[in-house]
């Protein structure tokens, strides 16, 4: 352990995971428990759009795939909300038109591409400094923006007729809701890759709440059983040589599976 | 007391309302007025836009002709002084909320965004868990409690807001007898706190009881602000008495209005 701390690279990583389980407990709750784990898969897939576009461009692709992204929530969010058309096959087919936005751009720049595969699967191992100072700003705006409304989500999650009878913003609220999303796809796209981010979103949430019964509860052991997986995973993927992102993503899908029998066969186990 | 009730004005007033949804009308000129301390049961068949009705007057659904005013303002403007018990049916009971947070989400408002709740927001709310005979239970997930209990949940949530008017949708489906017994009780206890009342059910039997006046919708309305239900009125919501039986009115209750005045 104390050598695996020795490298500058393991420690930017496990600083990673730390960073990226906060926003998703916090926000993986609200995705679970709002119902909006497809439309956050949408958002992350469109966000290759933008990570393909920012590498025609010779620009920071974590520019472009914040742009993509954010366009996509409020995109998807509109169409969720007023549109007449099923909405999840709207958003279906955003998502495959975002991944070949992506790959068609890569195909337009000459020279090595490696590096698009790494916001496909993850590199975890390859954060960096400015990655970890993003993730950080991307933790103090979601986390900020969940305590500043934390009654207001709670209230338009679990009726939200009740709360426009109210007359809360519901559909601002909405719109902040998934711009915080969006900017925690991109800061979990590095480290587990966008085609995998449904997973760690929401595998944790999940299990907290086939146990407790409070969403402040679930969204504190949603952050601790994220925490597990990526430092677990990352440990396990370094010790066997195996892939950083999918490993991780097996050992949350694991763990959940785990969760759910214990359930079953122990339906006292719960709060 | 705002002034429209101080000149005993009615709470609501809904003129010639048309409202639907796409392409399909659910209420044809729809006209009510909802007058203080009011005990209104309004019965129909499923269907026949007892939902659509409550969400026009809250300003959930706007009508395609008409109008609505609420506390003699618009709908929006005016809703917050109106408690609403929803269908039981939308809500996910296994949603990880305590029925202390459920009530408090009736002091909820845009004067409420960036403060926390306060001491006397938490003081109405214990004082309405108490009304509903729930405040020992505050602290317990609502998904514990059993189906009677939460719709009284409800109740005091929407009384939370300290509401002239309550707006109830069904509040007695999916709700045994003897708790059924208990939350009309609840809500003749509550319009005798001076809340006026409009319930919106298809239980003819258990309504009659309790409420001041007494109406029938289908698609149109008919309420003349009276107690009495006339075999008229039934027939003309339910359409024609085979139908009556067919919606579980027994023809007892009818027999017994149709010889009133």
């Amino acid at each position: 352990m104390t050598e695996l701390l020795s490298y500058g690279f393991m420690r930017n990583a496990l600083m990673a995971g730390v960073l990226v389980s906060l926003a998703c407990g916090v926000i993986g709750t609200l995705v679970v428990l709002k119902r909006m784990v497809f439309i956050s898969g949408g958002i992350a897939h469109t966000a290759y759009g933008g990570v393909g576009l920012a590498f025609y461009l010779g620009v920071n692709p974590v520019l472009g795939a914040i742009t993509f992204s954010l366009l996509a929530s409020l995109l998807m969010g509109y169409i969720q909300r007023k549109t007449r058309q099923r909405p999840d096959t709207l958003i279906g087919v955003m998502w495959a038109m975002g991944m070949a936005i992506g790959i068609i751009f890569a195909d337009l720049t000459p020279g090595y591409k490696a590096d698009l595969m790494s916001y496909l699967f993850g590199s975890i191992l390859a954060v960096t400094q400015s990655d970890l100072i993003l993730m950080l700003i991307v933790d103090v705006l979601v986390i900020g923006v969940v305590i500043l409304f934390y009654k207001e989500f709670q209230a338009t999650s679990f009726d939200e007729t009740f709360a426009r009878a109210r007359n809360l913003p519901v559909d601002l609220l909405y719109v902040i809701l998934i711009t915080m999303i969006g900017l925690a796809v991109v800061m979990l796209m590095r480290v587990v890759g966008l085609i995998m981010i449904i997973a760690l979103l929401t595998v944790p949430a999940a299990i907290g709440a086939l146990f407790l019964k409070h969403m402040n509860k679930i969204m504190w052991l949603a952050t601790g059983l994220s925490l597990v997986f990526t430092t677990g995973g990352l440990l396990l993927s370094y010790t066997l040589n195996l892939t950083s992102g999918a490993t991780i993503i097996l050992i949350s899908g694991l763990a959940y599976l785990i969760a759910l029998l214990v359930r079953r066969l122990c339906p006292r186990c719960s709060e | 007391m705002s002034a429209a009730q101080e000149m005993n004005q009615p709470l609501v007033e809904v003129q010639n309302v048309y409202a639907g949804y796409n392409h399909e009308t659910v209420l044809e000129d729809i006209n009510l007025a909802i007058q203080p301390e009011d005990f209104i049961g309004l019965i129909g068949p499923n269907g026949g836009g007892k939902t659509t009705l409550l969400k026009v007057i809250l300003g959930l659904l706007e009508p395609r002709q008409g109008s609505v005013r609420v506390m003699g303002k618009s709908p929006r403007r005016g809703r917050k002084s109106i408690g609403y018990v929803p269908q039981f049916a939308i809500f996910d009971s296994d949603f990880p909320i305590s029925v202390h947070d459920v009530v408090r989400m009736g002091r909820l408002g845009p004067d409420h965004l960036f403060k926390p709740y306060s001491e006397k927001d938490d003081a109405i709310v214990d004082e309405r868990l108490a009304w509903v005979d729930l405040l020992e239970h505050k602290d317990r997930a609502l998904s514990e409690l059993s189906g009677g209990q939460r719709q009284r949940v409800y109740i005091a949530r929407a009384l939370a807001g300290e509401p002239a008017l309550l707006l109830l949708d069904e509040p007695t489906i999916s709700v045994d007898i003897e708790a059924r017994a208990h939350i009309y009780d609840l809500l003749h206890r509550i319009n005798g706190h001076g809340v006026t009342i409009l319930l919106v059910s298809h239980d003819l039997n258990v309504i009659s009881k309790y409420v001041k006046t007494i109406g029938c919708l289908n698609r149109t309305l008919h309420y003349h602000g009276e107690k009495e239900l006339t075999a008229e009125m039934v027939n003309a919501s339910f359409g024609c008495p085979v139908d009556l039986i067919a919606h579980g009115v027994p023809h007892r209750v009818l027999e017994e209005h149709e010889g009133q005045p």
